[in-house]
């Protein structure tokens, strides 16, 4: 053997043209891979989202022409098959128990006026359907819109005499999952014309397409211009909302939208605004309105 | 409140081995926690006992010792070979008791 690699001839022409061969097989695998691996990663994936009761939500939505986005998808479809049918069955959905909580909260006197949700709502099922759909609403009495969130604490104070929930205060994530569950598979409609409304759909694109942070990042630069490719060990999805409260495996729990925003600003070491603050506010605005036709996911789960 | 929720499948197939998922919201109070403020026991307050019943024939019990975390999940395999009604109960130690009922067509 030695003698046969200590011979010259080893280096011939005949003999380097095959490792050269050899080579560029290696070469052409490596390609292989890379390319049949590509579109798998590059695009939300093909799952239908069929709930256990029959029920199927729409996650592809064809928007407007003056749209930025040829597709509006849910990011369901960028989550992986084990998260995704964690959401299709309300039995393995980790958001319900909370949902229960809501239930119970709905039902219960709370405040000065010896009142519950159920006293002016009655039934959840009817009077909040459609509800989560249309929301941020525009409110002329308070001249500013109402997340899902101000409206709950308007009601307690207002009309229960009750105190003001914490925006992620466990109940106040128990009633946005009961309410918003009720709209569930109803297409996200929020009027963006209805008085000022415009202004804060306006005020919350600017914010989407500002760049911030150290890192100096807008949203658009990940949910509009890289969704669908991973960064780092994660799927990028568009960032729809349609799906709030969200149950994120990350957090072990509920988390409201602007829990979201937070850690989005964060990621890109910005100092990211208040929950409930203006700026907030007209992002939610903006990017509910921005996957209008998706269909309410509330509760749904993400990773 | 404690509130359980139950899946068992609708229909099945005479001698099918079922998978039945049962879960309920409870705090599983161990009786080891103490108050941060008084510095006082937090008194006990478990879900003790579970059963299943299928047509009033046991098919399924457990003892739930205080270890166990809060919302108890307990995932089981029955054997069905007609169609009837199961009845699930779980006993809480202030005596009150929690029920849950699902029918399955078998045939």
């Amino acid at each position: 053997m030695i003698t046969q690699y200590l011979n010259p001839g080893y280096l011939d022409k005949s003999n380097l043209k095959g490792i050269a061969t050899m080579a560029a097989g290696f070469v052409a695998i490596i390609i292989g891979v890379s390319l049949s691996s590509g579109p798998l990663l590059a695009d939300p994936n093909n799952s239908v989202m069929t709930l256990d009761n029959g029920q199927t939500l729409v996650t592809d939505v064809k928007p407007g022409a003056d749209h930025p986005l040829d597709h509006l998808y849910s990011g369901w479809r960028f989550r992986a098959t084990e998260t995704q049918s964690l959401q299709l069955d309300d039995f393995e959905n980790p958001a319900f128990p909370a949902v229960d909580t809501g239930e119970a909260l709905w039902n219960e006197v709370d405040g000065s006026e010896g009142k519950s949700c159920a006293s002016c709502h009655n039934d959840a099922a009817t009077s909040m359907k459609g509800v989560r759909a249309q929301l941020p609403k525009w409110n002329a009495a308070i001249n500013r819109p109402h997340t899902m969130e101000t409206q709950i604490n308007e009601c307690r104070t207002m009309r229960m005499g009750a105190d003001k929930w914490k925006w992620e205060a466990k109940q106040m994530l128990a009633m946005t999952a009961y309410a918003g569950l009720q709209s569930r598979g109803m297409a996200m409609s929020v009027n963006v014309n209805e008085g000022e409304m415009s202004k804060w759909n306006a005020k919350g694109k600017e914010l989407y397409y500002a760049r911030v942070g150290q890192l100096n990042m807008s949203c658009a630069n990940c949910h509009e211009d890289n969704y669908g490719k991973m960064i780092r060990a994660d799927h990028l999805s568009q960032g729809q909302i349609n799906g709030f409260p969200t149950y994120r495996l990350k957090w072990a729990g509920l988390g409201s939208i602007h829990r979201r925003f937070k850690g989005c600003m964060k990621n890109i070491r910005a100092k990211p605004y208040k929950r409930g603050s203006d700026e907030f506010t007209a992002l939610e605005v903006y990017l509910a309105a921005r996957g209008n036709g998706l269909a309410v996911e509330t509760p749904s789960v993400r990773n | 409140m404690a509130k359980p929720r139950v899946k068992v499948p609708k229909k099945a197939s005479p001698g099918d081995v079922i998978t039945i998922k049962t879960l309920i919201s409870h705090k599983m109070e161990s009786g080891r926690r103490k108050d941060k403020k008084t510095s006082e026991l937090i008194p006990r307050k478990i879900i003790n006992a579970f059963k299943a019943q299928f047509n009033g024939a046991t098919v399924f019990e457990a003892a739930l010792e205080p270890a166990i975390s809060a919302n108890p999940y307990i995932q089981f395999n029955a054997k069905v070979s007609e169609s009837g009604e199961f009845h699930f109960t779980w006993l809480d130690d202030d005596g009150s008791v929690y029920e849950a009922k699902k029918s399955i067509s078998v045939g």
